[in-house]
């Protein structure tokens, strides 16, 4: 246990620092010039200026020795300073990261719930209307873009009924100390409404198939013989053999989850991670681009490191072998 | 209880208190005539022909109401029991809720189970100790029809005592037992008839005292056959005599 463990955060570091040289590489080789981008449309820039930046941020040096440089400050917990916001990177993702997190994880049980209650639903009543219903839902919303989505709901809520506000996590143009609680929430609902509608359809999808397996498994068959009623079947063995592989799935879902709050973010204009995170790629503000997809990429592996762990612990049959 | 189609002619009766031994090949149809029986086939199986139950058709809602109640089911592999319910949990579904524990600790005692067997996961257990598990779970009052399916491979010579002395304990109080095997010898043991089955038919049944000598009271050559086929009755006799030996014995 504990060497799987160890294993597996040697495993996370090398995944770090490799990410981080890709990331690093192709924004190297992306046509964005750091100066350029910082500079923007400001022609009286003398080239002395330019120069002077270049030097400052270091720019004349080689891509190895940036990449060491910054690699160097990072252990010493430095994350560098954001060339677009101009503030330390790590405080950035401090704040965006909280609105993303309550996003995200708002989604996240919403979609567990109610995605293992409707996918449980369906396999039971496998073949009848309820199933069919619960099928085309999953089926459509699964092949559904979020962003698409995300406008869709945004036309409908709105556009035309108005019920909710059109972007932004708070009204615009209110100090941050006088945004009550009732405006984020109402500013809350549809990004993460997107986020859960999508999430509960391929989890419906996946507890469904799970169940249909086990309820042709022998031992069901053997409960049926035994006279266990409908009921009794699920408490007594769909619910025990289908709730583990769920929540397994349901960790494992931290990388679709961040994938999808990003897009959402986009289309609600909120300031999250994800947000964020498309403005420093679009914007070439590496120091910031590379912090979040560490932070994230840590995020998604917290996840899967989670699922895993959780397995050992519960399994029975996974325990007995370690 | 009665099983028959037109044709292909599968048929079976057992009387009260009586048990029918069930023997054929593998393939022959012997475990889908008992999920026949219990209405535990896939969904997509076609189902003919009668079953009658204490005189009366056995219908779906009727097994639905009987399963598990007056009818008991004793499967044929270890794989029917919940590999996450501890076994002690499995033997108590059924139970009277109150004395639920109490007697399953007696019918583990009864297969020579320790009582903290029952803390454990099947995976935990030995396919024998499954296999008395399984036994178990059939064992409930007021048992009109047994149909084991197979309960005895790999099982130790005490406890195929017991499985078999509890299936003569359920004759005994007046259920029908169908006991579907290809352990012949087990089965004449206690079996009062013997259902020949090949290709989804009944070849015939034949009372368990015909089983014996060289089969000259039994009316078929398939039978014949299969009873001289047993290791104890010279099983290579008629290769010999008709000068084939090697040449395999299917359907044995």
């Amino acid at each position: 246990m504990v060497k799987k463990i160890l294993i597996r955060l040697l495993r996370v570091a090398t995944l770090l620092i490799g990410l981080s040289i890709l990331t690093f590489s192709l924004i190297h080789i992306s046509p964005m010039y750091p100066i350029n981008t910082y500079v923007g449309g400001d022609s009286s820039t003398s080239p002395e200026q330019i120069e002077k930046l270049r030097e400052y941020w270091g720019l004349n040096k080689s891509p190895v020795e940036q990449y060491f440089s910054w690699a160097g400050a990072l252990l010493q917990g430095n994350f560098g300073v954001s060339k677009l916001y101009r503030t330390p990177v790590m405080d950035i993702i401090k704040s965006r990261a909280m609105m993303s997190f309550a996003l995200m994880g708002t989604a996240w049980i919403l979609s567990g719930f109610f995605g293992y209650l409707l996918g449980a639903l369906s396999a039971l009543h496998r073949g009848k209307t309820l199933d069919k219903i619960i099928k085309w839902y999953s089926f459509t919303l699964v092949s559904t873009p979020i962003f698409w989505l995300g406008l869709i709901l945004l036309i409908v809520f709105s556009v035309q009924l108005q019920w909710f506000p059109v972007g932004l996590a708070a009204p615009a143009g209110v100090l941050d100390s006088e945004v009550q609680f009732s405006d984020r929430l109402h500013h809350f609902v549809l990004p993460a409404l997107t986020l859960s509608i999508l999430g509960v359809a391929s989890i419906a999808l996946h507890t469904r198939e799970k169940m249909i397996d086990i309820l042709n498994s022998e031992y069901v068959i053997f409960a049926k013989a035994r006279g266990e009623n409908k009921w009794q079947i699920f408490k007594n063995h769909g619910f025990r053999n289908s709730i583990l592989p769920a929540i397994s799935l349901q960790f494992a879902y931290f990388g679709e989850l961040f994938g999808g709050s990003v897009l959402a973010e986009q289309v609600f204009s909120y300031p999250g991670l994800g947000s964020t995170l498309t403005t420093a790629g679009l914007k070439g503000d590496l120091p910031l681009l590379m912090g979040i997809i560490l932070v994230s990429s840590l995020f998604v592996f917290t996840g899967n490191f989670i699922a895993d762990i959780l397995n050992t612990v519960v399994d029975p049959r996974i325990k007995g072998e370690v | 209880m009665r099983a028959g189609q037109k044709k292909p002619l599968l048929q079976v009766d057992i009387h009260e208190g009586e048990i029918v031994a069930v023997v054929g090949a593998s393939g022959s149809g012997k475990s889908l005539l008992a999920h026949a029986v219990l209405g535990i086939l896939p969904g997509n199986a076609i189902c003919e022909g009668r079953i009658i139950y204490r005189g009366e058709e056995l219908t779906e809602e009727r097994k639905l109401r009987l399963r598990g109640r007056e009818i008991s089911f004793i499967p044929q592999s270890v794989n029917y029991l919940d590999p996450l319910l501890r076994v002690g949990k499995q033997v108590q579904i059924g139970l009277e809720k109150s004395t639920a524990q109490l007697k399953q600790r007696e019918l583990f005692r009864q297969y020579d189970l320790q009582e903290r067997d029952g803390q454990l996961f099947p995976y935990e257990l030995s396919g024998g100790m499954l296999r008395r598990v399984l036994f178990a779970t059939s064992v409930r009052e007021g048992v009109r029809l047994v149909i084991a399916d197979e309960p005895t491979p790999g099982i130790h010579p005490q406890a195929l005592a017991e499985i078999l002395k509890q299936l003569k304990t359920f004759a005994e109080e007046g259920a029908r037992v169908m006991l579907i095997t290809h352990d012949i010898m087990s089965a004449l043991e206690i079996a009062h008839r013997v259902a020949v089955i090949k290709d989804g038919c009944t070849v015939e049944i034949a009372e368990a005292s015909a089983f014996e000598g060289r089969g000259e009271g039994l009316k078929t050559e398939y039978t014949q056959r299969l009873w001289s086929a047993l290791p104890q009755n010279d099983f290579d006799g008629e290769f010999i005599e008709k000068g084939a030996v090697g040449h395999g014995f299917s359907g044995k």
